[in-house]
């Protein structure tokens, strides 16, 4: 079974210094399944042209290919409408866009924006901005030593000056599955929105934007299988249509004129220019393949390689897990006491496993553990128990060497 | 006294003996590890040179016409880099070490430690160190 889904992975056949790639950056992005490659290659052979106001064929097929997109993500995230899916280039712009937006129509001085010590850089700079801008301050919910939100510190925060809540689902640096439910919950109490950024959630677990009550969900597509420079933004129809435009330019507009332009409406309001049809229609083919395999069947291979991993690391002398949270995902981030994560990645590299190695760009989190980084091996369903063996047999050669 | 070439040739007859990354990758980290190149009062943070993935303390002072580097990291890879870049560059001219080139490291197969996206703080050294010597020579014409 694993064989057949490595036989999709074209990239999985290459070697790296001269040895097998074992790819454990997956984190970072997925690898490519050959029908997301081909879907590429077919969109710009047969399908190539500036959608919506086209009156000719191809203008057509693709707009209505790309469309079918938008209506795909919706239910991919049971999102209640395709009006309220907006194409990003990521989660960072996602991120950015509302709190751009957000910000314009919301943030005023006074108010406080709440975020996560675990946040990635992505999920903190554009609410500094935005804070910066409108006189407004971040407040940050810390991270305990197992790795998890301190929801008392949490509850403690919210007040009547909250704006908004920003917070990772998952954790890229720990893996930690934060209880958003809970988190959204208690916001919406005080009628506070919240921005879950679902970046390391969509490719291993199933996410259901009603059911959690998210006001916004961020995603990528690179990082489940799909093409880089495409990603989605979703906004409860309603909060979203009633923020200003993020940037200007064609499609965005209803009708211009040199004294007042007035705006589209959803989704195209917030899609100014030409969008990336054709990455969007191969990450159609992404959310395809994970729907095939099922959730189902993607969480139980991971856990595998989860527990398998942890079992081996368990072996290394001086290794030490940062952040042992009882619910993780995907990610394991360690270090060996007294050596430097660069190095190990470095000699790790030379074996032909790719892990991240260094701040994650979480670098209030890194400060909180009060480390220079940490050595993360990030799983997906391609990976094997032999893989993990390769690793734990390269970190030992590793360990011998440094120490 | 070795020039700034003859020294950069040396290192390459010491890693010329290794036929494999493993056996040079272990000289590396031995260099790394037994020399001290740097005092602690240089370890601060006006000398440091901040990467993503590694630091790099440097530190340089003009002695009789000569720039003495001193240099440290906490990554033991990068630390065995500083200190061949030391071997070669300190102790020397600031002209020379304007016009020092630094091909050895790729003759001995090192060269992909110096790539800025490395983010090593390696290469932001060498520039660093190119400074110092571009300062100390203008510093030198001025008196």
């Amino acid at each position: 079974m694993n064989s057949q889904i490595r036989a999709q992975f074209p990239i999985l056949e290459r070697r790296v210094n001269n040895r097998p790639l074992v790819y454990f950056d997956n984190a970072a992005t997925t690898q490519k399944p050959v029908r997301v490659i081909e879907a590429l290659d077919r969109y710009y052979r047969q399908m190539n042209s500036n959608i919506h106001r086209g009156v000719h064929f191809l203008s057509q097929e693709a707009t209505s290919a790309y469309e079918g997109v938008r209506q795909q993500a919706a239910r991919f995230i049971n999102a209640p409408d395709h009006r309220s899916i907006i194409f990003t280039r990521g989660t960072t712009e996602s991120v950015n866009l509302v709190a751009h937006s957000f910000g314009q129509a919301r943030l005023k001085p006074g108010s406080e924006v709440i975020v996560s010590e675990m946040e990635h850089h992505s999920n903190i700079v554009p609410w500094q901005l935005a804070c910066e801008r409108y006189g407004a301050s971040l407040k940050v919910i810390p991270v305990t030593d197992s790795g998890e939100l301190d929801l008392e510190v949490y509850k403690e925060l919210l007040n009547p000056n909250t704006a908004i809540v920003a917070v990772t689902h998952v954790s890229n640096a720990l893996g930690t599955v934060n209880p958003v439910k809970e988190i959204i919950f208690l916001a919406h109490r005080l009628g506070v929105p919240v921005l879950i950024d679902g970046a390391q959630a969509v490719a291993h677990l199933p996410v259901d934007v009603q059911d959690l009550g998210a006001d916004f969900y961020c995603f990528s597509s690179h990082k489940m299988y799909g093409p880089m420079g495409i990603g989605v933004l979703y906004g409860r129809e309603q909060l979203l249509g009633s923020l200003p435009p993020y940037q200007g330019g064609g499609e965005m507009i209803d009708r211009v004129s040199f004294e007042k332009t007035t705006y589209n409406e959803l989704p195209f309001r917030f899609e100014a220019g030409t969008p990336n049809v054709g990455d969007a229609i191969a990450f159609s083919e992404a959310m395809h393949f994970i729907e095939e395999l099922g959730f189902e069947t993607l969480n139980k291979h991971e856990e595998v390689l989860l527990s398998y991993a942890t079992d081996r690391l368990r072996e290394l002398p001086g290794i030490r897990y940062i952040g042992e949270p009882h619910v993780r995902s995907g990610v394991i981030s360690f270090m060996i006491r007294g050596l430097h994560p660069y190095d190990l990645g470095m000699i790790l590299d030379k074996f032909g496993v790719a892990v991240r190695t260094g701040n994650h760009c979480a670098q209030p989190l890194m400060e909180r553990f009060g480390i220079p980084g940490t050595v993360r091996a990030s799983f997906s369903v391609y990976n094997t128990t032999d893989e993990i063996d390769i690793m734990i047999e390269a970190l030992e050669k590793a360990i011998e060497m440094l120490q | 006294m070795a020039t700034l070439k003859q020294k950069a040739e040396e290192i390459q007859e010491e890693f010329a003996m290794f036929d494999d990354w493993m056996d040079k990758y272990n000289y590396l980290i031995e260099l790394g590890k037994t020399v001290p190149v740097i005092d602690e009062k240089y370890r601060q943070k006006q000398y440091l040179i901040s990467g993503c993935q590694s630091q790099v303390w440097l530190h340089a002072a003009l002695e009789n016409g000569k720039i003495i580097f001193r240099a440290d990291s906490d990554a033991l890879i990068t630390k065995g880099i500083v200190h061949l870049l030391i071997r070669v560059l300190s102790e020397e001219s600031p002209e020379a070490i304007l016009d020092a080139d630094l091909g050895f490291l790729d003759e001995i197969g090192l060269k992909e430690h110096l790539s800025p996206t490395r983010a090593n703080g390696l290469a932001s050294m060498v520039k660093q160190m190119k400074l110092y010597a571009l300062a100390f020579k203008a510093k030198q014409s001025q008196s």
